[in-house]
């Protein structure tokens, strides 16, 4: 069985991070591992997405449509763009943040309103959670990505896997004990 | 060991492991990590080349001298070292030579998806295409050896897919082969009519006689046969792809050294099935030989000739079946274009240039700065190739004079300091030694910006590490024979200065340089030194007349009134300049 995860967001959300992270999780653990990202040109502000699959054996490094067992948004809007790659009644996870683009702000492009809404409408087995904040309430903002990894585990049940010695492996020395307490509460929210 | 690698991050353990012991590159999507990631090892030397035509050079005295070598570049980059790349071929190779080329179907970053396939074809040199990472490593070791087995150059291909998907790979212990002797012999290292009509017939009868006979048996071309009703034929990252589509319920012919591509197998392969497909991104490389040996098969009549494949692809393709949707909902996310950074040092430069554009014409360049093109600064027209921007405004400048248009009568030439270096110099020669009165801007930020930060030769570093002279811009540009008073440096932070060097610009009736000097804001000592310089807007005195987001600075965010982001912003200053109601202002040092 090959299970697929599909994460996206905007340039500088340490999307990468976070799934260089999981896929180690995964190597460590035995299972076959692909991993593809694409981000646009621009060093940030663009939209960002990280593919990873695991399972006995993969071939493709990429997520066909309909087969994400999970989605994680870190921007409200960004999954939007990815709704036809879950697979039916996969999981979609939305950190309800807001990133606008100039875009809008120049009239180019519109920032939908009721976004969460239009998921709840739209899809059966969707998760809200305000990573930024709760990442923001133990200390740093910036480790909301370990938040919503957090949520990720739990949403999987990934638990056979000691994460947060990887999450030690992998951030900066003096980051470890914030990203690890950003891990539990992310694992504990609702 | 086992360990998660890009296809870029193997390439490069291929090479160390290969015994590698000079490479040079240019940076340039996807191919960039390969030397960053090789530059790391020990025991090797490393450097980025100035161009691709110079690192393929590089590697060509490395190879004369006896060790393995190789040079990596984008695609587009072969087109800059074609010239050494085509003409080395008719060389006898000493240390095993590899030219890495990577490939962009889709273009995620690139002008053009060109298929560098035939390049080998055309320069008949051997082509090795990886299909993964585990690939990329064992494929670089076997590309060293039949570089010395059939003393030719031999082509790495490789794609985006290929270059940023990591996979699982084992590592092995780096063997470096002895130093091969150099034996002065001019008749096969001096490429002179008289010695190279003597090489053409060796290179057929002996090489490609001899690279085919290996490529009919050797591990790259592997065929794999289950049920017989369908035969794939792919290479690279199309064969993952039917592989997890298929999985073991077809027959694969998987080719991993594909010019020479193997004859006698293709032909023993499409006997044994039924119907066989050619599975190829881009050009049909492949498909076009194979059916030039009488073979039936089915290519690009079912797949397109552009942009990468998927599994989707290939079993819609192949099976007819598309995926259903699942979830859908009629809202949209916004549009998240690549934009020039908060704080991007072009955006002052671009802001002013661009009130000039119904006057003059703006013949761009390659780098972060073709984002100037964009909406709403619109102070690029045409981008075409590194290096092509002082040229073509040179050209576009003599065509003015010549047909007596009487629109757009001025032209400036736009280029970055990497760019410069690349190729540009030469084009301001040329600018200079013509008489061309066009307006040549430098954008230096010290750094490859585009490719995500490599040093260059104007940052006094090397990618090891090593410190070295900065070479001076302003100086080379006098030495190429602009006039002192023909040259202006200006801090494209300050707007006014900006705005008055590029009326001399648009003004001057001789060859004319503008250097905007301003460090990329992304660099990390930059980082630090302006953390706390941001600028703010005093909502009492915005009046919301959006003259600002003239900028185009992903940093403003329109309300009722407009905000600034302050993660983004780094306080240069740009927009404040801009407000008419002085309603913005600097805060923090």
């Amino acid at each position: 069985m090959i299970k697929n995860i599909l994460l996206v967001g905007v340039g500088g959300q340490g999307t990468i991070l976070t799934s260089k992270i999981i896929s180690k999780g995964f190597v460590e653990n035995g299972y076959d591992v692909k991993m593809a990202e694409i981000h646009g040109m621009s060093q940030r502000g663009g939209t960002v997405t990280t593919q990873i699959r695991y399972g006995e054996k993969v071939y493709s490094p990429v997520i066909e449509k309909g087969t994400a067992d999970i989605i994680i948004a870190f921007e409200k809007t960004e999954a939007l763009r990815f709704l036809d790659y879950l697979k039916k009644d996969g999981i979609l996870v939305i950190n309800d943040y807001e990133i606008k683009p100039f875009t809008v702000g120049i009239g180019m492009s519109e920032y939908p309103d009721n976004v969460l809404e239009k998921y709840k409408s739209s899809v059966d087995n969707v998760h809200f959670i305000n990573a930024n904040k709760i990442a923001n309430d133990i200390g740093n903002s910036k480790v909301m990505n370990i938040v919503l990894l957090g949520k990720l585990v739990k949403m999987l049940q990934l638990d056979d896997i000691d994460w947060k010695k990887i999450i030690s492996e992998t951030v900066p020395k003096k980051a470890i004990e914030l990203n690890i307490k950003a891990f539990e509460v992310g694992y504990e929210s609702n | 060991m086992k360990e998660l690698m890009t296809g870029n991050e193997a390439i490069a353990r291929g090479a160390y492991e290969a015994g590698v012991l000079v490479a040079s590159a240019y940076p340039g999507t996807p191919s960039t990590e390969i030397m960053e990631n090789f530059s790391q090892y020990d025991g090797i030397y490393a450097e980025w080349a100035v161009n691709e035509k110079v690192a393929c050079e590089v590697a060509v005295g490395a190879s004369i001298r006896g060790v393995r070598t190789f040079a990596a570049m984008k695609h587009v980059g072969l087109n800059v070292a074609a010239d050494a790349f085509m003409s080395f071929s008719y060389h006898v190779v000493n240390g095993g030579f590899v030219l890495v080329t990577a490939d962009e179907p889709s273009m995620f970053s690139s002008q053009n998806e060109q298929d560098n396939r035939y390049y080998a074809y055309f320069g008949k040199t051997a082509l090795i295409e990886p299909s993964d990472s585990q690939d990329c490593i064992d494929y670089m070791k076997y590309a060293f050896e039949i570089s010395e087995k059939y003393e030719t150059p031999v082509l790495f291909r490789v794609t985006t897919r290929i270059c940023h998907s990591k996979s699982i790979v084992t590592l092995s212990e780096r063997i470096v082969p002895p130093t091969r002797e150099f034996k002065k012999d001019i008749k096969k290292m001096l490429m002179v009519p008289a010695h190279s009509r003597m090489r053409h017939p060796q290179i057929e009868e002996q090489r490609i006689a001899g690279l085919l006979e290996y490529s009919n048996n050797c591990p790259l071309n592997t065929m794999e046969i289950n049920d017989t009703k369908i035969g794939i034929i792919a290479n690279g990252v199309s064969y993952q792809y039917s592989k997890e589509v298929f999985k073991d319920t077809v027959s694969y012919l998987k080719i991993g050294l594909s010019n020479p591509l193997p004859d006698k197998m293709i032909k023993e392969f499409a006997q044994k099935v039924d119907k066989l497909y050619v599975i190829e991104e881009n050009e049909p490389f492949m498909e076009t030989q194979i059916k030039a040996m009488g073979i039936d098969c089915i290519g690009k009549d079912l797949f397109p000739i552009y942009w990468e494949f998927s599994p989707e692809l290939i079993r819609e393709k192949i099976l007819g079946i598309t995926p259903s949707v699942s979830y859908q909902t009629d809202a949209q996310a916004p549009i998240r274009p690549p934009v020039l950074c908060a704080g991007c040092p072009h955006r002052g430069l671009f802001y002013e240039l661009g009130k000039y554009k119904d006057k003059a014409f703006f013949s761009g360049d390659i780098g972060c700065y073709t984002l100037g093109a964009g909406n709403p600064l619109n102070a690029m027209d045409s981008s075409i190739c590194m290096g092509g921007s002082i040229t073509g405004a040179h050209g576009f400048e003599k065509a003015t004079e010549m047909s007596g248009a009487d629109k757009f009568t001025k032209s400036f030439g736009l280029i970055g300091d990497s760019t410069f270096f690349h190729s540009g110099l030469t084009g301001l020669v040329n600018a200079v030694y013509n008489n061309s009165p066009i307006t040549t801007i430098i954008m230096d930020n010290s750094i490859t910006g585009m490719t995500g930060h490599q040093e260059n030769p104007g940052t006094g570093k090397t990618v090891m590490g090593q410190i070295s002279p900065v070479i001076n811009i302003k100086a080379l540009c006098l030495a190429c024979g602009i006039k002192e008073e023909n040259l202006i440096t200006v801090d494209p932070y300050d707007l006014k200065a900006t705005k008055e060097a590029i009326k001399m610009g648009y003004e001057a009736t001789e060859p004319f340089v503008i250097i905007t000097k301003r460090e990329c804001a992304l660099l990390k000592p930059i980082i630090k030194e302006r953390s706390k310089m941001k600028c703010k807007v005093d909502p009492d005195k915005c009046r919301r007349c959006k003259m600002c987001l003239r900028s185009g600075c992903p940093a403003l965010q329109l309300g009722d009134k407009v905000s600034i982001d302050l993660t983004q912003c780094n306080g240069c200053s740009v927009c404040l300049q801009i407000c008419p109601f002085g309603a913005i202002e600097r805060v923090g040092e």
